[in-house]
């Protein structure tokens, strides 16, 4: 049996864990907060660009050779996969469940033949990505700095991707990040960015209604296009936000708990082997007593 | 019989107004235009510049950057980069980065660096110039 010593020196060590995990819990509940308030914010801009994409993009359905970012480039041969993850480690399994949704998808157009190239936003992630495919890795994008997401954050990043599209270096784009839903579930959710993927069904009504375009409608949709990467983007990284708070709080919570639930156990020891030394000694003291 | 414009103006980070109201300026890439309720479905992108708003004998006067405007039936939606309240917009604060900007134009290394910091410098340019004409 562990001496009395080890044992109280353990219950210091894990009480204090208890306490870190605990404060931890509190910091991303608060900012867990902040970071759905802003991704509910962000919602009305891009619910508002979706419709009028979707309303522009069926009006050009059937047209020949509309803009490159909303038709494609014809082909599916070089895939870009962006994989989104946090900048900070001990949020439970949100770094892994994108990682390991992600490494699926590329593996699979490995499998089918497919050019992959894959950018990596956070460090969690691109850490785990080098491992196995560093020679496919392009681009990391380092968000550590950032306290509160930006719009200025993500624009410079779907203005490189876009460069990078009309460059010729990818045909399809997809993002992989974890969708909000609430603070115990977090959902991954592969995104694709370019081609634009248009929900024909949302496309508003317009009711009969033509409407005049000004310029036209090719160079609205040309400046609307990668306005719609960037706010794609923006709103995917502030989903990440939120998402890597609440998985935080519950891995913590989870961690707190089971610290708890040690510390009892070690004290239950810890007053056992106590009140054995104590009888030991008695035993001891009578039985020389008694010997004398 | 709509009787007022339902106007709305969004930010890629939030909702920054949704009123009711009489007529809004909108500046146009192809010329300012002025949207009434009962206005005939238009969707036009923006130029750096001002969106009025008149509600009764108010005019509120708004800096917007970028993006584009949509009217159909319901109202007037301007999804904005940026946009602000004129009475807060600083512009000591825009000709200090102005000046930034220039001394990055010179310091870049190659010639991506050089478009990108050009690209912001007349941006920046593009909004002191409309404040300078505000202000005249």
């Amino acid at each position: 049996m562990a001496n009395l010593k080890d044992l109280r020196n353990r219950i210091a060590s894990v009480t204090s864990t208890q306490k870190i995990t605990k404060a931890m819990k509190m910091v991303s509940a608060s900012k867990l907060k902040r970071a759905q308030d802003a991704a509910e914010a962000a919602r009305p801009y891009a619910e508002r660009m979706e419709n009028v994409l979707s309303s522009l993009a069926s009006s050009m359905k059937g047209q020949v050779g509309g803009p490159k970012l909303l038709a494609g480039t014809g082909s599916d041969q070089k895939q870009l996969i962006i994989v989104a993850t946090s900048e900070r480690g001990l949020c439970g399994g949100f770094n892994t469940n994108i990682v390991k949704a992600a490494k699926a998808k590329i593996n699979a157009l490995i499998q089918d033949g497919k050019d992959v190239t894959i950018i990596t936003i956070g460090k969690k992630g691109a850490g785990v990505l080098k491992r196995e495919y560093s020679d496919k890795m392009i681009e990391h994008f380092d968000l550590s700095h950032v306290k509160n997401l930006n719009f200025d954050d993500a624009s410079p990043i779907s203005a490189r991707i876009i460069e990078k599209y009309e460059a010729g270096d990818f045909d399809v784009c997809t993002l992989f990040f974890a969708k909000f839903i609430n603070v115990l579930v977090q959902e991954v959710t592969p995104l694709q960015l370019i081609p634009a993927s248009i929900d024909e069904e949302n496309s508003t009504d317009l009711g009969g209604a033509c409407y005049d375009y000004e310029p036209d409608e090719n160079e609205i949709l040309e400046e609307l296009l990668p306005r719609n990467v960037g706010v794609q983007l923006f709103r995917a990284l502030l989903e990440n936000a939120a998402s890597e708070q609440g998985s935080r709080m519950t891995a913590m919570d989870n961690a707190t708990r089971n610290a708890g639930e040690m510390i009892d156990s070690l004290r239950t020891t810890y007053n056992r082997s106590r009140q054995a030394v104590i009888t030991n000694e008695l035993i001891e003291i009578i039985s020389g007593a008694e010997a004398l | 019989m709509a009787d007022k414009l339902h106007f709305e103006l969004v930010s890629p980070a939030r909702l920054l107004m949704s009123a009711d109201v009489d007529m809004v300026i909108v500046p146009g890439t192809e010329g300012d235009f002025g949207v009434l309720p009962l206005h005939a479905p238009v969707v036009s992108t923006l130029r750096t510049g001002i969106i009025e708003v008149h509600n009764g004998s108010d005019a509120e006067k708004l800096l917007v950057v970028g993006g584009f405007a949509e009217v159909n039936s319901e109202g007037l939606t301007i999804l904005a980069e940026l946009a602000k309240p004129l009475s807060e917009v600083d512009k000591a604060a825009y000709e200090a980065e102005l000046k930034n900007l220039q001394e990055d134009v010179q310091d870049a290394k190659d010639d991506d660096g050089r478009l990108h910091a050009k690209k912001a410098r007349d941006q920046v340019q593009l909004i002191i110039e409309v404040l300078d004409r505000e202000a005249a």
